[in-house]
């Protein structure tokens, strides 16, 4: 089983926001909630970057870890995944996140959350695979179908990558040693504790 | 027409070598081994720099303009290990405490016995507001403490589908009865202040570590300096449970994710040390003291138990209603 990651190559992105509105697309994801966003840093400065970010199913994931009900699980693919059936909507796994994935579809006054979201690496959720109860509570599940997350498989500029962290990690390598420059492998030594040096 | 010709390329060559003037300041700013990379923002720069990076985006949601916030692996850390263990031994420590002092001490009697004779210690709004907030206490203390420990000690008992029931069900009764718990500890802190402020003889009572080694019974006003305590941590400690809890319920109210890290900290570590010193005031109150518990159940206590315990203020409350009143309750015992 492979060790699925996301890795955006900021030097590539051009802040098209394409992700966003595949991901919005594909998912039919609540009004409101944004599973992936682009955030461009130092807009309009020399050295400004875009970086497009979502749930990076971080190793040993802090969301996890803090839930009180503990609905979040590990797949084999080392996707972070929850149970929406089981999430009491309290914003622990917000407070914890390093990337502001979680969020949850009413604003939270007098503590009515609703349900958490949260990008699934187009996984679905505990649901059997790829039916509609599945679809409906979490979105597509590509990767039951064999296919990666569309918002990677769809970047025009193949920024933003997914898959395999060792095999996005070797092309992002080779892609730094072939242009000279890289800025790095924005948020995987906060999701991964590592970092990809070339 | 050969002159038109020739005045055309004078013009065309004028032309160029104005270009390339002008050209050859841009040349002379682009040498051929530029690297584009070389003022590009670093993650670990600016993560060095605030802890947090944010930018600018396109969806309306500014929130998500953050995009990456390592310090939530701070609070991680807080929430799955310190508290737990200030809350264990807080609570835990709290109750052996109790039961050690209570198989030492056993309950605190009324040395003189009981006279017969009863005085009024709280009116029926003050038990109203004591049981009401207490009532409220209870069903926060075990909901939030649910949040902490109830995977731990609840979820595998009865499973996750039981354990999510019931912890939405006491997630909403957290939310909803802090507002009632919140009027309880305004009330509270207006109703009993005058009582409360400390003085001399509170000094002397906690030399005297409140009479509770020994036979030992210092003079006390209404409320004693054990009480006071009590006062001001159910005021203070309620106000920042409170407040702290508030801006939990109302999130990005004038806070971030920072702040509310902050203040789930604060509402957890006050909250489990309340429930520690609500147990010390239960065990007091009940099985602690003979004659205590009638104080807030039927809103009068035993005459000897409130000399023994409240001797100063006996005196005011003969002073003010009379002490021939109390005389005369006296006298409508049977006589020698």
């Amino acid at each position: 089983m492979a060790r699925m990651k996301f890795l955006c190559d900021a030097d590539r992105c051009i802040e098209c926001n394409a992700c966003v509105t595949a991901c919005k697309n594909e998912n039919e994801v609540p009004w409101g909630i944004n599973r992936r966003r682009v955030v461009t840093i130092n807009d309009g400065k020399p050295g400004e970057r875009s970086v497009s970010m979502a749930c990076m199913h971080c190793t040993d994931a802090p969301c996890a870890a803090v839930c009180p009900v503990s609905c979040f699980y590990t797949t084999a693919d080392a996707v972070v995944l929850h149970s929406k059936d089981l999430c009491i909507g309290c914003g622990y796994c917000f407070y914890a996140c390093p990337f502001g994935a979680p969020q949850y579809p009413r604003v939270g006054n007098f503590g009515s959350r609703g349900k958490m979201d949260k990008c699934t690496y187009c996984t679905g959720g505990p649901e059997a695979d790829n039916s509609a109860i599945e679809y409906e509570k979490y979105g597509a599940n590509r990767l039951a179908q064999g296919k990666l997350p569309l918002c990677a498989e769809m970047c025009s500029t193949k920024s933003l990558l997914a898959g395999d962290g060792e095999i996005i990690a070797q092309i992002y390598k080779d892609r730094v040693a072939k242009r000279g420059y890289g800025s790095g492998a924005w948020g995987w030594q906060t999701a991964y504790r590592e970092t990809i040096t070339s | 027409m050969a002159v038109c010709t020739r005045v055309r390329l004078v013009l065309i060559a004028v032309a160029l070598l104005v270009f390339a003037a002008a050209a050859a300041p841009v040349a002379a700013q682009q040498p051929s081994s530029v690297d584009p990379n070389a003022a590009a923002v670093q993650e670990q720069q600016l993560l060095e720099q605030l802890n947090r990076i944010q930018g600018l985006g396109t969806i309306p949601d500014t929130k998500s303009y953050v995009i990456e916030q390592p310090m939530g692996r701070v609070w991680r850390g807080f929430h799955e290990v310190w508290l737990p263990w200030i809350g264990g031994i807080a609570v835990l420590g709290m109750l052996a405490v109790l039961i050690i002092f209570y198989l030492w001490r056993g309950m605190v009697r009324i040395e003189s016995g009981r006279s017969g004779i009863n005085i009024v210690r709280f009116s029926a709004f003050e038990r109203f507001v004591h049981w009401m907030t207490a009532t409220c206490f209870i069903i926060l203390a075990l909901s939030g403490l649910n949040i902490t420990f109830g995977k731990h000690v609840l979820l595998p008992l009865i499973g996750p589908s039981a354990f999510s029931s019931w912890s939405l069900a006491a997630k909403y009764a957290h939310s909803l009865l802090s507002f009632a718990f919140t009027l309880g500890v305004v009330l509270i802190f207006l109703m009993w202040l005058s009582g409360n402020i400390l003085n001399r003889v509170d000094i002397q009572w906690l030399k005297r570590g409140g009479g509770m080694v020994g036979h030992d019974h210092p003079p006390a006003y209404r409320f004693n300096a054990g009480q006071k305590m009590i006062y001001w941590i159910v005021v203070l400690g309620g106000a920042a449970v409170a407040v702290t809890g508030y801006l939990l319920m109302f999130p990005f109210y004038g806070t971030n994710i920072a702040d509310m890290q902050i203040a789930q900290g604060v509402h957890g570590v006050v909250a489990v040390l309340f429930i520690a010193v609500m147990l010390a005031h239960i065990y007091i109150g009940t099985i602690g003291m003979e004659g205590a518990f009638e104080a807030m159940g039927e809103g009068t206590v035993d005459l000897n138990w409130a000399k023994e315990h409240h001797s100063l203020w006996v005196e005011q409350e003969q002073a003010r209603t009379g002490a021939a009143t109390m005389q005369g309750q006296r006298s409508a015992m049977p006589a020698e």
